[in-house]
C-alpha cells in the first residue's frame, strides 16, 4: 500500500465534494455557467484518479480501464454528434446510465451478502433502497429515451393501469423488505431487480411527451438519490454529498417544472396527459382560423415598433434556431425592437428553447421568462409563434374546463398582432384545441418552421 | 460510518442542493439539469471500488456493467453539458 494513502484518498474525496457544489453554483449564473461544468468536471478526474488507488480496490484494473474505456468512448462519441435539438433524450439516456450503474453497485453489494459477507441492517436498507430507486431510474429513463427519439411513438394505456403499476411497485418494496429481513438469496434477488426495472418502465410508458421533461427532471433527481444511498453503503462520502445534493436539486427542478405547467407532480405521473381531450375539445370554439402568406406576415414585422417571438417545440423539429435569429438581426437593422419571450416549458426540458436559441447566437439578454414578459404584450405590435400550442392557450385563462385551465401562459392573445407559424390544422400534442388561434387578430401561417422563417427572412428583405 | 453522522450529511447535502438551485433563471434549466446529472456520475467512484472489490465472476460482470454504465454518466453528461454551456454568451461577449 501507498504510505499516507489512508490520507490522500479522503482528502481527495473531501476536495471533489467541495468542488461540486461550487461547480453547482456556478452553473446557476449564465456568466459562470462554464466555469462551473470545468470546476465539476476537474473534480470528477481527482476523484476517479484517486480511486484506483483506494484501499478497497486490490485487483480487476484491467476490466476497470476497459470499462471506463468503452463506457466513455461510447458516451464521448454520442454526445459529441448529437444534433442540439436532441438532448432531452441525451440526458435522459446518461442518466438512465448512472441509475443503472446505482442499481448494479447495490446487486453486488447484495451478492458479498450470499457469499457471507456480513451487512449492518442500515447498511442492507440503504441498499436496497438505492437498488430499487437506480433501477426504476434506468429502465424509466431509457424509456423516456425510447419516446423522444421516436423509437417508441405510442402511448400505451389500458384500463387499470394505474393499479398494474402499483401492484408492480408494491411487489419491489415487499421484494425489498424481504431482503432486508430474511437476507438474499439469489432468486429473491434476481426477482426483486426485474420487478423494480418493470415498474420503471410501466410508469414511464403513458406518459405523454409534453410531460417529458418533467419526468426526465424526476429520473435526474432519483439517480442522485441512488448514488447518495449506494454512498452510504460504500462509505464514501463524495458519493453521499454529490448524490444528495443533485437529489434536492433535481427535486426542485421538478417541482418547479410541474409548478409552471400548474399540474401536481402526482398529476403527471399518474394521469396520462390530455385525457380530457377524450370528452370531445373542451370550450366554445368560434369563428374561424384566418390564414396569412409569408409576405403579408414578413411587412406586419417588418413595419413594427416591437415584435416578440415565441419559440416553441415546432421551432426545434424544424431546426428553424438559426433562420429566426437571422430574422431578427434583420427586423433589428430596420428599427424593430425584437425580444423572445420563453414559458418555461416550452420545448421538451426547461429551458430547451434558450439553448436551442443560444446555439443560433442569440444573447440571452434578448430573451425574457414568463413574468417578465406578459406585461409587454398589450404594446406589442406583433407576436410571432413559431409551433408554439398549449403555452399560448388562453384557453389557460378563459375557460375552467380546459384541462390546462390555471397554467400560467404566455398573453400572446393580448398583442395587437399575433402570427402562429405552425405545420397544420390539428390540435397538437396535447389535443387540447387552442382559442388563441380562433381571434381575430390571428394569423396562421402554415408551414415548417424553418422554410416560414426563411420566407419571412426573403419578404423583409424584398421591402429594401 | 455511523447512521447518525451519515443522517447529518445527508440533511445538510439536501439544504444545500435546494439552496443551490432555488434562485437560478429558467434559461439555465436545462444545462442545469445536464451538469447535476454529470455529478451524479461520481457513482462511477463506487462502481470502481465494486468492481475493484469483485472476487466472483457474477460479481465480476455485474461490476464490469457498473463501471461501464457510469463512465457514460460521467462522460456523457459533461460532453453534453460542456456544449450546451459554450453557447451561452452574452451580447457583450460576442463582440469580442
Amino acid at each position: 500500500m501507498i504510505p499516507g494513502i489512508d490520507f490522500i484518498v479522503p482528502a481527495a474525496y473531501f476536495l471533489a465534494a467541495v468542488m461540486f457544489i461550487y461547480g453547482l453554483k456556478a452553473m446557476g449564473s449564465p456568466v459562470t455557467a462554464h466555469r462551473g461544468i470545468l470546476f465539476a468536471g476537474i473534480a470528477m478526474l481527482i476523484a476517479v484518479l484517486v480511486t484506483f488507488v483506494h484501499p478497497m480496490v486490490h485487483g480487476n484494473y484491467g476490466l476497470m480501464i476497459a470499462a471506463i474505456a468503452i463506457g466513455s468512448i461510447a458516451a464521448w462519441w454520442t454526445g459529441k454528434r448529437v444534433a442540439m435539438t436532441d438532448m432531452p433524450q441525451m440526458i435522459a439516456l446518461y442518466n438512465g446510465m448512472g441509475g443503472g450503474a446505482a442499481a448494479a453497485i447495490a446487486t453486488v453489494e447484495l451478492l458479498k451478502v450470499i457469499g457471507g459477507h456480513e451487512l449492518d441492517t442500515t447498511t442492507t436498507v440503504m441498499a436496497v433502497a438505492g437498488g430499487i430507486i437506480g433501477a426504476i431510474a434506468f429502465s424509466g429513463s431509457l424509456i423516456a429515451f425510447a419516446k423522444l427519439q421516436g423509437w417508441m411513438r405510442k402511448t400505451w394505456r389500458f384500463g387499470g393501469q394505474q393499479i398494474v403499476n402499483m401492484l408492480f411497485f408494491a411487489a419491489t418494496i415487499v421484494m425489498g423488505v424481504m431482503i432486508i429481513i430474511n437476507g438474499p438469496d439469489p432468486l429473491l434477488l434476481t426477482l426483486f431487480l426485474v420487478t423494480a426495472l418493470i415498474a420503471g418502465i410501466l410508469i414511464t410508458v403513458p406518459i405523454g411527451g409534453a410531460d417529458m421533461p418533467v419526468v426526465i427532471s424526476l429520473y435526474n433527481a432519483l439517480t442522485g438519490l441512488a448514488v447518495g444511498f449506494e454512498g452510504y453503503v460504500l462509505q464514501n462520502p463524495a458519493m453521499m454529498i454529490a448524490g444528495i445534493v443533485v437529489g434536492a436539486a433535481g427535486t426542485m427542478l421538478t417541482q418547479l417544472m410541474a409548478k409552471a405547467m400548474n399540474r401536481p407532480l402526482s398529476n403527471v405521473l399518474f394521469s396520462g396527459f390530455g385525457k380530457a381531450d377524450e370528452d370531445g375539445p373542451a370550450g366554445d370554439v368560434s369563428g374561424d382560423m384566418k390564414s396569412i402568406d409569408a409576405t403579408d406576415a414578413a411587412i406586419q414585422m417588418a413595419y413594427a415598433d416591437k415584435v416578440i417571438i415565441v419559440p416553441g417545440y415546432g421551432m426545434a423539429v424544424g431546426q428553424a434556431q438559426h433562420k429566426i435569429w437571422e430574422l431578427t438581426e434583420l427586423l433589428t437593422q430596420r428599427g424593430v425592437k425584437v425580444v423572445f419571450a420563453i414559458h418555461p416549458v416550452a420545448g421538451r426540458m426547461p429551458g430547451h428553447m434558450n439553448v436551442l436559441l443560444a446555439e443560433a447566437g442569440v444573447p440571452y439578454d434578448l430573451i425574457y421568462d414568463l413574468e417578465d414578459i406578459n406585461a409587454q404584450f398589450p404594446t406589442t405590435d406583433v407576436a410571432l409563434v413559431i409551433g408554439a400550442n398549449d403555452v399560448v392557450n388562453p384557453a389557460a385563462r378563459k375557460d375552467p374546463s380546459s384541462p390546462i385551465f390555471g397554467m400560467p401562459i404566455l398573453d400572446v392573445d393580448k398583442a395587437r398582432n399575433t402570427i402562429v407559424i405552425k405545420r397544420g390544422q390539428g390540435t397538437g400534442f396535447s389535443g387540447i384545441e387552442n382559442l388563441l388561434f380562433f381571434e381575430d387578430n390571428t394569423r396562421m401561417l402554415y408551414g415548417d418552421a424553418q422554410k416560414m422563417a426563411q420566407a419571412l427572412i426573403s419578404g423583409v428583405k424584398s421591402l429594401d | 460510518m455511523e447512521g447518525w453522522v451519515a443522517l447529518y450529511i445527508f440533511m445538510l447535502a439536501a439544504f444545500t442542493g435546494i439552496e443551490v438551485i432555488s434562485r437560478v433563471p429558467a434559461i439555465l434549466h436545462t444545462p442545469l439539469m445536464s451538469g447535476s446529472n454529470f455529478i451524479h456520475g461520481i457513482v462511477l467512484v463506487g462502481a470502481m471500488v465494486i468492481l475493484g472489490s469483485a472476487e466472483t465472476g457474477t460479481e465480476q460482470v455485474v461490476g464490469f456493467i457498473a463501471v461501464f454504465l457510469a463512465a457514460g454518466n460521467v462522460v456523457g453528461g459533461y460532453v453534453v453539458t460542456d456544449r450546451m454551456l459554450e453557447m451561452f454568451k452574452t451580447s457583450g461577449q460576442k463582440k469580442d
